[in-house]
Protein backbone atom coordinates (compact mmCIF):
# COMPACT_ATOMS: atom_id res chain seq x y z
CA UNK A 1 0.00 0.00 0.00
CA UNK A 2 2.63 2.62 0.72
CA UNK A 3 6.26 3.36 0.11
CA UNK A 4 7.42 4.05 3.62
CA UNK A 5 9.72 1.62 5.34
CA UNK A 6 7.33 -0.36 7.48
CA UNK A 7 8.44 -2.91 9.96
CA UNK A 8 6.18 -5.84 9.30
CA UNK A 9 7.46 -8.07 12.03
CA UNK A 10 5.06 -7.57 14.88
CA UNK A 11 5.87 -7.80 18.55
CA UNK A 12 4.74 -10.97 20.25
CA UNK A 13 1.08 -10.49 21.22
CA UNK A 14 0.68 -9.71 24.92
CA UNK A 15 -2.21 -9.38 27.31
CA UNK A 16 -3.04 -6.08 28.91
CA UNK A 17 -0.06 -5.03 30.93
CA UNK A 18 -1.06 -4.25 34.50
CA UNK A 19 2.32 -5.08 36.04
CA UNK A 20 5.61 -4.50 34.26
CA UNK A 21 7.10 -7.84 33.30
CA UNK A 22 10.81 -8.46 32.94
CA UNK A 23 11.57 -7.27 29.41
CA UNK A 24 13.26 -9.27 26.73
CA UNK A 25 16.55 -7.66 25.72
CA UNK A 26 15.16 -6.55 22.39
CA UNK A 27 12.12 -4.90 23.99
CA UNK A 28 14.08 -2.63 26.31
CA UNK A 29 14.05 0.95 25.13
CA UNK A 30 12.26 -0.12 21.95
CA UNK A 31 9.85 2.50 20.64
CA UNK A 32 7.09 1.50 18.26
CA UNK A 33 4.43 3.74 16.75
CA UNK A 34 1.20 2.15 15.57
CA UNK A 35 -0.27 4.50 13.02
CA UNK A 36 -1.76 5.08 9.62
CA UNK A 37 0.14 7.41 7.32
CA UNK A 38 -2.85 9.70 6.82
CA UNK A 39 -3.89 10.05 10.49
CA UNK A 40 -3.22 13.61 11.70
CA UNK A 41 -3.10 12.36 15.29
CA UNK A 42 -0.42 9.80 14.47
CA UNK A 43 1.46 12.48 12.54
CA UNK A 44 1.75 14.47 15.77
CA UNK A 45 3.50 11.62 17.55
CA UNK A 46 5.72 10.91 14.54
CA UNK A 47 6.86 14.54 14.48
CA UNK A 48 7.52 14.58 18.22
CA UNK A 49 9.68 11.45 18.00
CA UNK A 50 11.60 12.71 14.98
CA UNK A 51 12.17 16.17 16.45
CA UNK A 52 13.63 14.61 19.56
CA UNK A 53 15.80 12.29 17.48
CA UNK A 54 14.26 9.17 18.99
CA UNK A 55 14.75 5.95 17.04
CA UNK A 56 11.47 4.15 16.49
CA UNK A 57 9.67 1.68 14.30
CA UNK A 58 6.36 2.09 12.54
CA UNK A 59 3.59 -0.44 12.50
CA UNK A 60 1.23 0.61 9.75
CA UNK A 61 -2.34 -0.24 10.71
CA UNK A 62 -5.22 -0.92 8.36
CA UNK A 63 -8.13 0.83 10.04
CA UNK A 64 -10.62 -1.38 8.19
CA UNK A 65 -8.86 -4.41 9.62
CA UNK A 66 -7.23 -3.46 12.90
CA UNK A 67 -4.51 -5.71 14.23
CA UNK A 68 -5.21 -7.73 17.40
CA UNK A 69 -2.19 -5.97 18.84
CA UNK A 70 -3.74 -2.54 18.35
CA UNK A 71 -7.03 -3.67 19.89
CA UNK A 72 -5.08 -5.07 22.82
CA UNK A 73 -2.99 -1.93 23.26
CA UNK A 74 -5.89 0.50 22.97
CA UNK A 75 -9.02 -1.34 24.09
CA UNK A 76 -10.82 1.88 25.10
CA UNK A 77 -10.73 3.65 21.74
CA UNK A 78 -9.24 1.03 19.37
CA UNK A 79 -7.53 3.87 17.50
CA UNK A 80 -4.16 5.03 16.28
CA UNK A 81 -1.78 6.36 17.34
CA UNK A 82 -0.47 4.00 19.97
CA UNK A 83 3.08 4.39 21.19
CA UNK A 84 4.74 1.35 22.73
CA UNK A 85 7.83 2.00 24.83
CA UNK A 86 9.55 -0.63 26.93
CA UNK A 87 6.64 -2.91 26.10
CA UNK A 88 4.09 -0.49 27.59
CA UNK A 89 1.38 1.03 25.38
CA UNK A 90 0.12 4.60 25.43
CA UNK A 91 -2.81 6.13 23.58
CA UNK A 92 -4.13 9.67 22.91
CA UNK A 93 -1.70 11.77 20.94
CA UNK A 94 -1.42 14.74 23.30
CA UNK A 95 -0.83 12.46 26.31
CA UNK A 96 1.80 10.64 24.26
CA UNK A 97 3.58 13.86 23.32
CA UNK A 98 3.85 15.00 26.92
CA UNK A 99 5.15 11.52 27.79
CA UNK A 100 7.80 11.84 25.09
CA UNK A 101 8.78 15.28 26.36
CA UNK A 102 9.11 14.05 29.95
CA UNK A 103 10.84 10.76 29.18
CA UNK A 104 13.39 12.21 26.78
CA UNK A 105 13.69 15.50 28.59
CA UNK A 106 17.37 15.84 27.76
CA UNK A 107 16.66 15.69 24.03
CA UNK A 108 15.92 19.05 22.51
CA UNK A 109 13.66 20.65 21.56
CA UNK A 110 11.51 20.91 24.67
CA UNK A 111 8.00 20.33 23.41
CA UNK A 112 6.50 22.45 26.18
CA UNK A 113 7.97 25.53 27.86
CA UNK A 114 9.41 25.35 31.39
CA UNK A 115 7.41 28.14 32.98
CA UNK A 116 4.08 26.90 34.44
CA UNK A 117 2.03 29.81 33.09
CA UNK A 118 3.49 29.48 29.60
CA UNK A 119 2.85 25.75 29.74
CA UNK A 120 -0.76 26.43 30.66
CA UNK A 121 -1.16 28.75 27.69
CA UNK A 122 0.42 26.27 25.27
CA UNK A 123 -1.83 23.51 26.62
CA UNK A 124 -4.86 25.79 26.31
CA UNK A 125 -4.32 26.56 22.63
CA UNK A 126 -3.28 23.00 21.82
CA UNK A 127 -6.54 21.84 23.40
CA UNK A 128 -8.46 24.49 21.46
CA UNK A 129 -7.07 23.23 18.15
CA UNK A 130 -7.60 19.60 19.19
CA UNK A 131 -11.17 19.94 20.42
CA UNK A 132 -12.64 22.87 18.51
CA UNK A 133 -10.87 22.97 15.19
CA UNK A 134 -10.54 19.27 14.39
CA UNK A 135 -14.24 18.58 14.71
CA UNK A 136 -15.28 21.55 12.62
CA UNK A 137 -12.62 20.87 10.02
CA UNK A 138 -13.83 17.29 9.80
CA UNK A 139 -17.35 18.58 9.19
CA UNK A 140 -16.12 20.84 6.36
CA UNK A 141 -14.33 17.87 4.83
CA UNK A 142 -17.20 15.40 5.02
CA UNK A 143 -20.32 17.41 4.24
CA UNK A 144 -21.78 19.41 1.37
CA UNK A 145 -24.52 21.94 0.74
CA UNK A 146 -26.02 23.75 3.67
CA UNK A 147 -24.30 21.59 6.27
CA UNK A 148 -20.93 22.36 4.75
CA UNK A 149 -21.67 26.06 4.52
CA UNK A 150 -22.50 26.11 8.20
CA UNK A 151 -19.29 24.21 9.02
CA UNK A 152 -17.20 26.56 6.88
CA UNK A 153 -18.64 29.58 8.67
CA UNK A 154 -17.95 27.99 12.06
CA UNK A 155 -14.40 27.09 11.03
CA UNK A 156 -13.77 30.62 9.86
CA UNK A 157 -14.97 32.04 13.19
CA UNK A 158 -12.82 29.63 15.18
CA UNK A 159 -9.79 30.38 13.03
CA UNK A 160 -10.27 34.07 13.89
CA UNK A 161 -10.17 33.15 17.57
CA UNK A 162 -6.99 31.15 17.00
CA UNK A 163 -5.48 34.04 15.02
CA UNK A 164 -6.00 36.33 18.03
CA UNK A 165 -4.59 33.73 20.38
CA UNK A 166 -1.44 33.23 18.34
CA UNK A 167 -0.54 36.92 18.51
CA UNK A 168 0.72 36.43 22.04
CA UNK A 169 3.09 33.69 20.86
CA UNK A 170 4.28 35.49 17.75
CA UNK A 171 3.98 39.19 18.55
CA UNK A 172 5.96 40.45 15.58
CA UNK A 173 3.64 38.66 13.17
CA UNK A 174 6.30 36.66 11.37
CA UNK A 175 7.00 33.32 13.03
CA UNK A 176 10.44 31.84 12.49
CA UNK A 177 10.25 28.13 13.11
CA UNK A 178 13.09 25.65 13.02
CA UNK A 179 13.56 22.03 14.15
CA UNK A 180 14.59 23.49 17.52
CA UNK A 181 11.59 25.73 18.06
CA UNK A 182 8.85 23.25 17.18
CA UNK A 183 6.74 22.37 20.19
CA UNK A 184 3.44 20.67 20.95
CA UNK A 185 1.47 23.69 19.69
CA UNK A 186 3.28 23.83 16.34
CA UNK A 187 3.01 20.05 16.01
CA UNK A 188 -0.73 20.13 16.66
CA UNK A 189 -1.54 22.93 14.25
CA UNK A 190 0.67 21.31 11.63
CA UNK A 191 -1.12 17.98 12.03
CA UNK A 192 -4.45 19.60 11.24
CA UNK A 193 -3.67 22.33 8.75
CA UNK A 194 -0.18 21.54 7.49
CA UNK A 195 -1.78 20.11 4.37
CA UNK A 196 -4.16 23.06 3.99
CA UNK A 197 -3.27 23.53 0.31
CA UNK A 198 -4.25 19.94 -0.37
CA UNK A 199 -7.50 20.42 1.56
CA UNK A 200 -8.20 23.57 -0.45
CA UNK A 201 -7.54 21.75 -3.70
CA UNK A 202 -9.89 18.90 -2.85
CA UNK A 203 -12.67 21.12 -1.52
CA UNK A 204 -12.30 24.03 -3.95
CA UNK A 205 -12.47 26.56 -1.11
CA UNK A 206 -10.03 28.67 0.86
CA UNK A 207 -9.36 27.28 4.30
CA UNK A 208 -6.36 29.32 5.47
CA UNK A 209 -6.84 32.75 3.93
CA UNK A 210 -3.68 34.92 4.17
CA UNK A 211 -5.90 38.01 4.30
CA UNK A 212 -8.27 36.84 7.02
CA UNK A 213 -5.73 34.95 9.15
CA UNK A 214 -2.30 36.23 8.10
CA UNK A 215 -0.54 35.01 11.23
CA UNK A 216 -1.86 31.44 10.97
CA UNK A 217 -0.98 31.46 7.27
CA UNK A 218 2.60 32.62 8.01
CA UNK A 219 2.92 30.14 10.87
CA UNK A 220 1.84 27.19 8.72
CA UNK A 221 4.08 28.29 5.87
CA UNK A 222 7.03 28.53 8.27
CA UNK A 223 6.26 25.15 9.85
CA UNK A 224 6.00 23.50 6.45
CA UNK A 225 9.53 24.69 5.66
CA UNK A 226 11.02 23.04 8.73
CA UNK A 227 13.27 20.26 7.35
CA UNK A 228 11.83 17.46 9.48
CA UNK A 229 8.26 18.48 8.66
CA UNK A 230 9.06 18.68 4.96
CA UNK A 231 10.64 15.25 4.84
CA UNK A 232 7.79 13.71 6.87
CA UNK A 233 5.10 15.00 4.53
CA UNK A 234 3.58 12.22 2.47
CA UNK A 235 3.54 12.66 -1.34
CA UNK A 236 1.19 15.41 -2.56
CA UNK A 237 -0.70 13.36 -5.16
CA UNK A 238 -1.18 10.42 -2.87
CA UNK A 239 -2.63 12.67 -0.16
CA UNK A 240 -4.95 14.44 -2.62
CA UNK A 241 -6.24 11.09 -3.88
CA UNK A 242 -6.76 9.73 -0.36
CA UNK A 243 -8.50 12.87 0.84
CA UNK A 244 -10.79 12.87 -2.21
CA UNK A 245 -11.71 9.24 -1.60
CA UNK A 246 -12.26 9.96 2.10
CA UNK A 247 -14.62 12.82 1.28
CA UNK A 248 -16.51 10.75 -1.31
CA UNK A 249 -16.97 7.86 1.14
CA UNK A 250 -18.39 10.19 3.78
CA UNK A 251 -20.67 12.03 1.36
CA UNK A 252 -22.10 8.81 -0.05
CA UNK A 253 -22.75 7.45 3.44
CA UNK A 254 -24.76 10.59 4.20
CA UNK A 255 -26.79 10.16 1.04
CA UNK A 256 -27.48 6.44 1.55
CA UNK B 1 7.70 38.54 45.20
CA UNK B 2 7.03 35.26 46.97
CA UNK B 3 4.34 33.08 45.46
CA UNK B 4 2.49 33.26 48.80
CA UNK B 5 2.13 37.05 48.48
CA UNK B 6 0.40 36.81 45.15
CA UNK B 7 -3.39 36.74 45.25
CA UNK B 8 -5.20 33.67 44.03
CA UNK B 9 -8.83 33.74 42.90
CA UNK B 10 -11.10 31.07 41.56
CA UNK B 11 -14.06 32.12 39.43
CA UNK B 12 -16.68 29.44 39.61
CA UNK B 13 -19.81 27.96 40.99
CA UNK B 14 -20.46 25.64 43.94
CA UNK B 15 -22.22 23.14 41.65
CA UNK B 16 -19.63 22.73 38.89
CA UNK B 17 -17.49 19.59 39.03
CA UNK B 18 -14.88 21.36 36.92
CA UNK B 19 -14.58 24.19 39.42
CA UNK B 20 -14.33 21.62 42.20
CA UNK B 21 -11.17 20.26 40.63
CA UNK B 22 -9.41 23.60 40.95
CA UNK B 23 -10.50 24.02 44.58
CA UNK B 24 -9.40 20.53 45.61
CA UNK B 25 -6.01 21.04 43.95
CA UNK B 26 -5.50 24.35 45.78
CA UNK B 27 -6.52 22.70 49.04
CA UNK B 28 -3.96 19.93 48.52
CA UNK B 29 -1.29 22.61 48.15
CA UNK B 30 -2.69 24.55 51.15
CA UNK B 31 -3.06 27.65 49.00
CA UNK B 32 -5.41 30.35 50.25
CA UNK B 33 -7.70 31.68 47.58
CA UNK B 34 -10.73 33.87 47.13
CA UNK B 35 -13.72 32.07 45.69
CA UNK B 36 -15.81 34.28 43.42
CA UNK B 37 -19.20 32.67 42.85
CA UNK B 38 -20.66 33.39 39.43
CA UNK B 39 -24.35 34.24 39.55
CA UNK B 40 -25.42 31.67 37.00
CA UNK B 41 -28.80 33.01 35.98
CA UNK B 42 -27.79 36.65 35.91
CA UNK B 43 -25.37 36.51 33.01
CA UNK B 44 -21.62 36.10 33.13
CA UNK B 45 -19.54 38.51 35.14
CA UNK B 46 -17.25 41.09 33.54
CA UNK B 47 -14.30 39.39 35.16
CA UNK B 48 -15.21 36.01 33.66
CA UNK B 49 -15.69 37.44 30.18
CA UNK B 50 -12.40 39.29 30.46
CA UNK B 51 -10.38 36.38 31.84
CA UNK B 52 -11.81 33.68 29.59
CA UNK B 53 -12.82 35.48 26.39
CA UNK B 54 -12.42 32.33 24.27
CA UNK B 55 -14.78 29.97 26.09
CA UNK B 56 -16.48 32.28 28.63
CA UNK B 57 -16.62 29.33 31.01
CA UNK B 58 -15.81 28.50 34.60
CA UNK B 59 -13.50 27.64 36.24
CA UNK B 60 -10.91 30.33 35.80
CA UNK B 61 -7.94 30.49 38.13
CA UNK B 62 -6.48 33.96 38.47
CA UNK B 63 -2.98 33.93 39.90
CA UNK B 64 -1.90 37.51 40.43
CA UNK B 65 -2.96 39.01 37.12
CA UNK B 66 -2.67 35.81 35.13
CA UNK B 67 -5.82 33.87 34.18
CA UNK B 68 -5.65 30.14 33.59
CA UNK B 69 -8.61 28.31 32.01
CA UNK B 70 -9.78 24.73 31.49
CA UNK B 71 -9.99 22.63 34.65
CA UNK B 72 -7.41 19.96 33.81
CA UNK B 73 -4.97 22.62 32.65
CA UNK B 74 -5.62 24.53 35.88
CA UNK B 75 -4.92 21.47 38.04
CA UNK B 76 -1.64 20.85 36.24
CA UNK B 77 -0.73 24.52 36.58
CA UNK B 78 -1.40 24.37 40.32
CA UNK B 79 0.82 21.30 40.60
CA UNK B 80 3.64 23.01 38.72
CA UNK B 81 3.36 26.50 40.20
CA UNK B 82 3.27 25.26 43.80
CA UNK B 83 5.88 22.60 43.28
CA UNK B 84 6.93 22.43 46.93
CA UNK B 85 3.56 21.12 48.11
CA UNK B 86 2.38 17.48 47.84
CA UNK B 87 2.51 16.30 44.19
CA UNK B 88 -0.71 15.99 42.27
CA UNK B 89 0.57 14.32 39.10
CA UNK B 90 2.53 11.08 39.63
CA UNK B 91 6.28 11.37 39.23
CA UNK B 92 6.71 8.54 36.71
CA UNK B 93 6.10 9.65 33.08
CA UNK B 94 4.14 6.51 32.18
CA UNK B 95 1.88 6.91 35.19
CA UNK B 96 1.42 10.58 34.36
CA UNK B 97 0.42 9.72 30.80
CA UNK B 98 -1.99 7.09 32.11
CA UNK B 99 -3.58 9.58 34.51
CA UNK B 100 -3.94 12.14 31.73
CA UNK B 101 -5.42 9.50 29.42
CA UNK B 102 -8.16 8.62 31.91
CA UNK B 103 -8.84 12.26 32.74
CA UNK B 104 -9.38 12.97 29.04
CA UNK B 105 -11.61 9.89 28.79
CA UNK B 106 -13.71 11.14 31.70
CA UNK B 107 -14.24 14.53 30.13
CA UNK B 108 -14.71 13.44 26.53
CA UNK B 109 -16.66 10.19 26.95
CA UNK B 110 -17.77 9.34 30.44
CA UNK B 111 -19.20 12.61 31.76
CA UNK B 112 -21.21 13.26 28.56
CA UNK B 113 -22.66 9.75 28.90
CA UNK B 114 -23.68 10.50 32.48
CA UNK B 115 -25.29 13.79 31.42
CA UNK B 116 -27.28 11.84 28.81
CA UNK B 117 -28.96 9.86 31.58
CA UNK B 118 -30.52 13.04 32.92
CA UNK B 119 -31.65 14.21 29.52
CA UNK B 120 -32.89 10.86 28.17
CA UNK B 121 -36.63 10.71 27.53
CA UNK B 122 -38.41 7.40 27.96
CA UNK B 123 -37.42 4.13 29.61
CA UNK B 124 -35.50 2.67 26.69
CA UNK B 125 -33.39 5.75 26.21
CA UNK B 126 -32.69 5.92 29.92
CA UNK B 127 -31.69 2.26 30.08
CA UNK B 128 -29.34 2.68 27.13
CA UNK B 129 -27.77 5.77 28.66
CA UNK B 130 -27.28 4.03 32.01
CA UNK B 131 -25.70 1.03 30.29
CA UNK B 132 -23.14 3.33 28.69
CA UNK B 133 -22.26 4.93 32.01
CA UNK B 134 -21.85 1.49 33.58
CA UNK B 135 -19.58 0.37 30.76
CA UNK B 136 -17.38 3.33 31.50
CA UNK B 137 -17.39 2.58 35.20
CA UNK B 138 -16.27 -0.98 34.50
CA UNK B 139 -13.28 0.41 32.62
CA UNK B 140 -12.54 2.80 35.46
CA UNK B 141 -12.78 -0.01 38.03
CA UNK B 142 -10.09 -1.82 36.08
CA UNK B 143 -8.02 1.34 35.75
CA UNK B 144 -8.26 1.85 39.50
CA UNK B 145 -6.72 -1.58 40.16
CA UNK B 146 -3.79 -0.79 37.85
CA UNK B 147 -3.19 2.77 39.04
CA UNK B 148 -3.71 2.33 42.78
CA UNK B 149 -1.64 -0.86 43.07
CA UNK B 150 -3.57 -1.85 46.16
CA UNK B 151 -3.55 1.57 47.78
CA UNK B 152 -6.51 3.81 48.67
CA UNK B 153 -6.45 6.19 45.71
CA UNK B 154 -5.66 6.29 42.00
CA UNK B 155 -2.67 8.35 43.08
CA UNK B 156 -1.58 5.79 45.69
CA UNK B 157 -1.53 6.80 49.35
CA UNK B 158 -2.57 10.36 48.52
CA UNK B 159 -5.16 11.75 46.15
CA UNK B 160 -3.73 12.72 42.79
CA UNK B 161 -4.67 13.98 39.35
CA UNK B 162 -7.00 11.15 38.40
CA UNK B 163 -8.66 11.08 41.83
CA UNK B 164 -9.44 14.78 41.43
CA UNK B 165 -10.53 14.44 37.79
CA UNK B 166 -12.93 11.61 38.54
CA UNK B 167 -13.86 12.42 42.12
CA UNK B 168 -15.12 15.85 41.14
CA UNK B 169 -17.99 14.09 39.33
CA UNK B 170 -19.15 12.11 42.39
CA UNK B 171 -21.74 14.70 43.44
CA UNK B 172 -23.39 14.55 40.02
CA UNK B 173 -23.02 10.78 39.92
CA UNK B 174 -25.01 10.55 43.15
CA UNK B 175 -27.65 12.90 41.79
CA UNK B 176 -27.91 10.73 38.66
CA UNK B 177 -28.31 7.63 40.85
CA UNK B 178 -31.06 9.35 42.80
CA UNK B 179 -32.96 10.63 39.77
CA UNK B 180 -32.70 7.39 37.81
CA UNK B 181 -33.19 5.17 40.86
CA UNK B 182 -30.15 3.12 39.91
CA UNK B 183 -26.99 2.33 41.78
CA UNK B 184 -24.17 3.18 39.40
CA UNK B 185 -21.42 2.41 41.89
CA UNK B 186 -22.15 -0.84 43.69
CA UNK B 187 -20.56 -3.53 45.82
CA UNK B 188 -21.44 -6.06 43.13
CA UNK B 189 -20.03 -4.32 40.07
CA UNK B 190 -17.57 -1.65 41.25
CA UNK B 191 -16.47 -2.54 44.78
CA UNK B 192 -13.13 -0.78 44.54
CA UNK B 193 -14.61 2.44 43.16
CA UNK B 194 -17.35 2.37 45.80
CA UNK B 195 -14.76 2.25 48.55
CA UNK B 196 -12.59 4.83 46.80
CA UNK B 197 -15.52 7.24 46.43
CA UNK B 198 -16.17 7.17 50.13
CA UNK B 199 -12.52 7.79 50.99
CA UNK B 200 -12.23 10.55 48.39
CA UNK B 201 -15.25 12.44 49.70
CA UNK B 202 -13.97 12.19 53.27
CA UNK B 203 -10.52 13.51 52.38
CA UNK B 204 -9.64 16.81 54.11
CA UNK B 205 -8.96 18.54 50.80
CA UNK B 206 -12.37 17.48 49.47
CA UNK B 207 -14.98 17.30 52.21
CA UNK B 208 -15.58 21.01 52.68
CA UNK B 209 -15.92 21.78 48.99
CA UNK B 210 -17.80 18.72 47.70
CA UNK B 211 -21.39 19.92 47.16
CA UNK B 212 -24.18 18.34 49.14
CA UNK B 213 -26.08 15.77 47.04
CA UNK B 214 -29.54 17.01 48.08
CA UNK B 215 -28.67 20.57 47.19
CA UNK B 216 -27.28 19.43 43.84
CA UNK B 217 -30.40 17.37 43.14
CA UNK B 218 -32.62 20.42 43.72
CA UNK B 219 -30.34 22.48 41.53
CA UNK B 220 -30.40 19.88 38.75
CA UNK B 221 -34.20 20.04 38.64
CA UNK B 222 -33.91 23.77 38.03
CA UNK B 223 -31.42 23.26 35.21
CA UNK B 224 -33.48 20.49 33.64
CA UNK B 225 -36.59 22.65 33.69
CA UNK B 226 -34.73 25.45 31.97
CA UNK B 227 -33.14 23.01 29.51
CA UNK B 228 -36.49 21.58 28.52
CA UNK B 229 -38.12 24.98 28.44
CA UNK B 230 -35.49 26.85 26.50
CA UNK B 231 -32.11 26.52 24.84
CA UNK B 232 -29.60 25.31 27.47
CA UNK B 233 -27.29 28.02 28.81
CA UNK B 234 -23.75 27.33 27.58
CA UNK B 235 -21.76 27.12 30.78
Amino acid sequence: MDNESVITSILKPEHQIPIPKPLKMEEENKVTLHRTWYSPFAKRVELALKLKGIAFQYVEEDLQNKSPLLLNYNPVYKKVPVLVHNGKPLAESLCIIEYIDETWKNNSPPLLPEDPYKRAKVRFWTAFIHHQLHETSFAVMTTCGEAQEKAIKELSEKLQVLEEGMKEFFPDGSPKISNDSMGILEITICSLFGAFEIQEQVLGIKIIDPEKTPLIFSLLTAINQVPLVKESAPPFDKTVATLKAFRERNLSSIKS
Amino acid sequence: MEKSDVKVKVLGSWSSPFVLRARIALNIKSVNYEFLQERLWEGKSELLLKSNPVHKKIPVLIHGEQPICESLIIVQYIDEAWSSGPSILPSDPYERATARFWAAYLDEKWFPSMRSVGIAQGDDAKKAAIAQVEEGLALLEEAFAKCSKGKAFFGGDQIGFLDISFGSFLGWLRVTEKMSETKLLSEAKTPALLSWAHKFCSHPAVKDVMPDTEKLAEFSKTILARFRGAAPPKS
